[in-house]
């Protein structure tokens, strides 16, 4: 899979010195979707306002579709949809004309067919004459996203898109993502529901204090970093763990009614069959016995809070 | 060039207009109405002609230029500050436009406002007074030319406000004093000789000379000045635009 976007060297500092980009380089493919996480502050937004025109660089380069956003911005820029995190629209234009104005302002034809099918994606198009200002904080949501889809990308930022959105529109949204990816479209989003990344992202990429710190593929980033637990549940709770069972590392939880062990997943003996062994032999009698794998918040948490240690 | 944003642009700008039509339509009515009550009727009595012109008639240059001016100023300035006070200026800068576009749909539709109201003001002039065109096509070319510089300079204004109040100031405390003091509603061989020359420093004095000529054929400063001064201002207001742009002054950080 060949790469749309290319960040290369990217480096952000804004006027009172503070370096909001430390050298960020990505590549991102086409047809992917990559969520971005990373905690506030972590340089999201401005990875995402550099790509688009919206903040200059200081230094380095990105390309889109292989035109570089200062020398071929036209034809960049015509590749890119942004839906920002802020909901900043005209209050006193319907949502029509507004939507109608950001195709004509990438320069492309109008196509009232194009933009219908949009509304109606969106469930905006009973809405369609209704004022901005007349909208709840939801639709005006739907109202950015039309306005970014309306002139076509084949590249499209979500910066946070789902943030203080209700469910219905969640689930509107990520239907839509699923069917622009079948066209090929290219997303990139921003997210703290972590488990959206989770369910919905093809590749994963942490950013922290200005600095990319991992991008892998969503699967082997699971398989690769995650821990998984086994949770042994007993017939009779226990006061404390048999000293027999010291050297498997257990955690009494539920009140003794359980023994949680941790386990790699990639190492060569995971010692859960020594572990039952010895619970067997320290006169325990199990009750029940569930493993459950680390989310990717866990991952994310652990790798951001490693950063900052 | 991307003229279907230019288009977009235009036609999003206007729609505020159209949006308020009414309102646009009535104030420079009732206020053209109040200056003719005051200007003609009240001082004007007293001041037969002004250079072989009544004084009804001589005041109508310059007040259809004191206003296309605060509107060009008022409305380009507003345009292109609106969007940066409620953040949809981010569609804008993330657009496949260049400044020049960009100028274009928002300088067009300002222009293209006060033009409208210049003429709804000549209109109305015509209602109190007679008022004769010399040079109709030169009128025509002054006004428009008038109305594109001064949205040039509402623009840059509308750049650099960082509140409504800054928005307010440079309209206030400079333009609205220069077009008074301009020659709107006098004639400058009417001051006193240090005056006169002390009013040749306001390039206002060289539109309204210009723009009355074309009324009546009579002007304060040659009209090849006037054109120079008018031609002039809108490239220094041209010039600074493409500099905004390049350097993101105020728009891009």
């Amino acid at each position: 899979m060949s790469n749309i976007l290319s960040i290369t060297n990217l480096r952000k500092s804004y006027a009172g010195g503070f370096e909001a980009l430390k050298g960020v380089s990505l590549d991102i493919r086409e047809g992917e979707i990559l969520a971005l996480l990373g905690p506030n502050g972590a340089g999201k937004t401005t990875l995402i306002s550099t790509v688009c025109g919206i903040t200059m660089p200081t230094s380095g380069s990105v390309t889109v579709g292989g035109h570089d956003i200062q020398l071929g911005y036209r034809a960049a820029r015509q590749m890119i949809g942004l839906v920002p995190q802020e909901i900043n629209l005209e209050p006193f234009e319907t949502v029509w004309n507004t939507v109608r104005f950001s195709r004509g302002l990438f320069g492309k034809p109008r196509n009232d067919a194009l933009i219908e099918d949009i509304l109606r994606k969106l469930s905006l198009w009973d809405k369609r004459k209704s004022a901005i200002k007349e909208l709840s904080g939801g639709m005006k949501r739907r109202v950015l996203i039309a306005k970014a889809l309306s002139h076509e990308p084949r590249v499209l930022f979500l910066d946070e898109p789902t943030a203080g959105v209700d469910v219905e529109l969640r689930k509107d949204m990520w239907k839509i993502v699923a069917e622009l990816k079948k066209d090929g479209v290219t997303i990139i989003l921003t997210t703290h529901y972590i488990e959206e990344a989770e369910a919905i992202a093809d590749r994963v990429g942490v950013i922290n204090s200005g600095q990319i710190l991992l991008v892998e593929d969503k699967d082997s980033l699971m398989s690769q970093m995650g821990k998984k637990q086994l949770e042994v549940e007993l017939t009779e709770a226990i006061a404390e763990i048999p000293a027999s069972l010291a050297d498997h590392g257990l955690t009494l939880i539920r009140d003794g009614q359980a023994l949680l062990f941790t386990y790699d997943t990639r190492a060569d003996r995971t010692g859960i069959t020594s572990l039952l062994n010895d619970v067997s032999q320290a006169g325990l009698v199990l009750n029940d016995v569930q493993t459950r794998q680390s989310s990717l918040e866990d991952i994310f948490v652990d790798l951001v809070s490693g950063e900052n240690a | 060039m991307n003229w279907t944003a230019i288009a977009s642009i235009y036609r999003f700008e206007m729609a505020r207009f159209f949006r308020t039509l009414a309102q646009s339509f009535i104030s420079p009515v009732v206020s053209t109405s109040l200056y003719f009550v005051v200007f003609g009727a009240a001082i004007g009595s007293r001041i037969q002609e002004v250079e072989g012109v009544s004084y009804g008639a001589f005041i109508v240059p310059g007040l259809i230029m004191l206003s296309v001016i605060t509107q060009s100023i008022s409305n380009a300035s507003f345009g292109i500050y609106f969007p940066k006070f409620i953040g949809t200026v981010f569609e804008l800068l993330s657009a496949p436009v260049n400044f020049l576009e960009i100028v274009m749909g928002y300088v067009g539709a300002a222009a293209t406002k006060a033009l409208f109201i210049g003429v709804v003001i000549l209109a109305t002039s015509m209602l109190f007074v007679d008022v004769t065109i010399a040079h109709p096509f030169a009128m025509l070319a002054f006004l428009v030319l008038t109305c594109l510089s001064f949205a040039l300079l509402g623009f840059i204004i509308g750049i650099w406000a960082g509140s409504f109040e800054q928005l307010q100031l440079v309209p206030l405390l400079i333009v609205t004093p220069l077009i008074f003091l301009g020659g709107s509603f006098y004639s400058i061989s009417m001051l006193p000789p240090i005056w006169q020359t002390v009013t040749l420093f306001n390039p206002v004095v060289y539109l309204i000379s210009g723009f009355r000529w074309s009324f009546f054929g009579i002007a304060d400063v040659p009209i090849g000045m006037s054109l120079l001064a008018i031609l002039g201002f809108t490239m220094l207001c041209l010039g600074i635009i493409w500099l905004i742009f390049r350097t993101g002054w105020r728009i891009r950080s």
